[in-house]
């Protein structure tokens, strides 16, 4: 350990291409970080789902919806223990880039069904009492600066027209991991414009969530609930909620591959930076190598320079790194708000950050080492320097 | 008298470069007693320098023996000659061969690091070896903030801070100019007449080869008699 203050001296010696190195290793390593963050943030709401419920959606598609009679029936199944339905109703709010999802509900059963959304009372007493009302999660209330009152005009697509709601309310999640980027409104709004303007689209849901008294039971409670509409003309597809959202997900897996290579391209080019300043920085001093083995240092010695040399890099670049990431992130989560509600670091992505950045430090050394042990002491002081 | 501090007998040493096999020396004896100046000289190419880093344990002879008091270091295994090397040589190079990012006093420290020494005693030894060499004052200063005779009056120190049995110098003053080469000369004669310190010094140059008790010459692989 006494060969440390060289390790040291060594590692600024040449302070710009260190710094460069450094900076490099760091951003490859936020790079990292986020592409991982995004990939976990886009599985987190699976993750988050609750084990007691399904959702009952048209076997066909998830477009395609399903009878409002379908409810009682439903209702009816023995471990059911409540019902609610939804639909997705898109639109346009200004325009594309001003995405956030939009649902038709069930005021009273929804939020009952969900208690991770958190409203007053008073918010949803306001919320039922007037049909074009809407609640929104904090964080959109927060991008788009609505306050309650203010009426929010969207564009619609799946349902044509143009459509008000009035914000009513405004709900918190009941945990870092609750998304609160929703804007909720009233179902029988939709409904009631439905049966004016084109009723035969009327009195229908895009799914329906069930809860069930006991976790245990989903799985028999769901082939009751499609036992129950087989042979019908809309067809019931019975999951858990995590199945649900894993399958929505799963629609986009070939972008989460794709960010996924491309995150392990990252530490190959992290580690392509530092092989590459190692085995410049080895290569110039192999003299001085020579000369250490000359005074009786060993290549234990001179291979621990190395090593030590390429890990400080690494993990000085790698604790940049991770601090960096941390205002990225926020920077991205803002940015990003309405399609990855939850855009967190999670520890796990750091550890594994960290570690990628050792193992490269590690094996950038390799090369370098290697040379430096089977060079010939006087082959070495050959070396004009 | 007593047994030669340095023997070498016999010793051939062969370099392989690709297929070509370059012969540079050829059965080469040479004995140099406790406390000797011997100064090696010889044109370019003789093979001085191979001579010298065989006697130094830097490198291994194809045949033939060494034996540096007592021992015969080309039995040596890589790790022991490195901790023999260590103990017994002090290596001066043509370059000085300073580690840059060191101070003086961290160069000449440098030997002792492999020492059991604590850091107070490695204290008194560098100072001890930098007053020899007239750069105590310069302790704090780096290789390229000094000239080039103080840089080699630095590796002289670094050569005999760990007190080593003898002093190996390759063309010490080959990159000096007369009045460095003087001081650096003065030096080496005075290690040997006050410290009685044994060296093997490969010079072409007369004068500097006048300070020595002894010259020999390699000429074509082949030492001869002076
Ligand atoms: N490591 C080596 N590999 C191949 N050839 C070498 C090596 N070292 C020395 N030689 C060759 O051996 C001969 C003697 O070299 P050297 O001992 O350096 O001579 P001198 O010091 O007398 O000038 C030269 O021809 C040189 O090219
Ligand atoms: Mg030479």
């Amino acid at each position: 350990m006494k060969i440390l203050k060289l390790i040291i001296k060594n590692v600024f010696r040449h302070k710009l291409r260190t710094f460069l190195t450094i900076l490099g290793v760091a951003i490859a390593v936020m790079a990292f970080g986020l592409l991982r963050t995004l990939i976990t943030s886009w599985y987190a709401g699976a993750n988050a789902a609750a084990p007691d419920r399904l959702v009952t959606r048209n076997s066909v598609s998830f477009i395609f919806p399903l009878p409002l009679s379908y409810r009682d029936q439903i209702a009816r199944v023995p471990g059911v223990k409540s019902v609610t339905y939804e639909n997705w109703f898109g639109g346009v709010y200004i325009d594309q880039n001003h995405f956030f999802a939009r649902i038709a509900c069930d005021p009273k059963t929804m939020l009952a069904m969900y208690p991770e959304y958190v409203l007053p009372p008073d918010q949803l007493a306001a919320f039922e009492k007037e049909r074009d009302a809407c609640i929104i999660g904090q964080k959109l209330a927060d991008e788009y600066h609505f306050k309650i009152g203010d009426i929010i005009p969207i564009t619609g697509d799946i349902f044509p027209g143009q459509w008000q709601f009035v914000v009513r309310g405004i709900y918190h999640g009941k945990t870092p991991s609750t998304e609160e980027t929703t804007m909720f409104f009233q179902w029988d709004y939709l409904n009631e414009q439905l049966l004016k303007t084109s009723p035969t689209r009327a009195n229908q849901v895009g799914w329906y969530a069930v809860q069930v008294n006991d976790s245990k039971d989903a799985a028999r409670v769901s082939d009751a609930i499609d036992a129950l509409f087989a042979n019908s003309s809309a067809e019931t597809k019975t999951e858990t909620e995590k199945a649900f959202q894993a399958g929505f997900i799963s629609m986009s897996s070939a972008i989460i591959t794709s960010l996924q290579v491309i995150s392990y391209v990252i530490i190959g080019i992290i580690f392509l930076v530092l092989a590459n300043t190692m085995i410049m920085t080895a290569r110039e001093r192999i003299r001085e190598y020579a000369v250490l083995k000359t005074l009786g240092f060993t290549t234990k010695h001179i291979v621990g320079l190395i090593f030590g040399e390429s890990l400080s890099i690494a993990i000085l670049g790698g604790i940049l790194g991770i601090l960096i990431t941390f205002p990225m992130a926020a920077f991205f989560a803002i940015g990003m708000q309405s399609f990855i509600p939850m855009f967190i670091v999670e520890p796990e992505t750091l550890l594994l950050a960290g570690t990628f950045a050792i193992a490269v430090g590690i094996i950038s050394a390799i090369f370098p080492a290697n040379r430096a042990m089977s060079m010939q002491i006087v082959d070495g002081l050959r070396q004009v320097g | 008298m007593a047994e030669p501090i340095v023997q070498v007998r016999n010793v051939t040493k062969i370099y392989k470069r690709d297929t070509m096999d370059i012969p540079v020396l050829q059965n080469i004896s040479l004995d140099v007693p406790e406390g000797e100046f011997l100064a090696l000289m010889g044109p370019s190419g003789s093979g001085k320098t191979t001579l010298l880093n065989l006697v130094a344990g830097i490198d291994r002879p194809n045949n033939g023996s060494i034996t540096i008091a007592g021992s015969d270091i080309s039995k040596l295994n890589e790790s022991d000659l490195a901790k023999w090397r260590a103990r017994h040589v002090g290596f001066v190079f043509q370059f000085y061969n300073l580690i840059p990012v060191l101070t003086a006093y961290e160069n000449v420290e440098l030997p002792l690091l492999l020492t059991h020494l604590s850091k107070a005693e490695r204290k008194q030894h560098v100072e001890a070896a930098l007053s020899v060499v007239g750069l105590a004052d310069r302790m704090k200063h780096y290789p390229k903030q000094l000239s080039g005779g103080q840089e080699q009056r630095v590796a002289i120190a670094r050569a005999i801070v760990t007190d080593p049995t003898i002093i190996v110098a390759d063309e010490p003053t080959g990159d000096l100019d007369r009045k460095s080469a003087e001081d650096v000369l003065a030096l080496m004669e005075q290690l040997n007449q006050e410290f009685k310190k044994t060296i093997v010094m490969v010079t072409h140059d007369p004068q500097a080869a006048e300070k020595a008790h002894k010259t020999r010459h390699l000429d074509k692989g082949e030492l001869s008699q002076n």
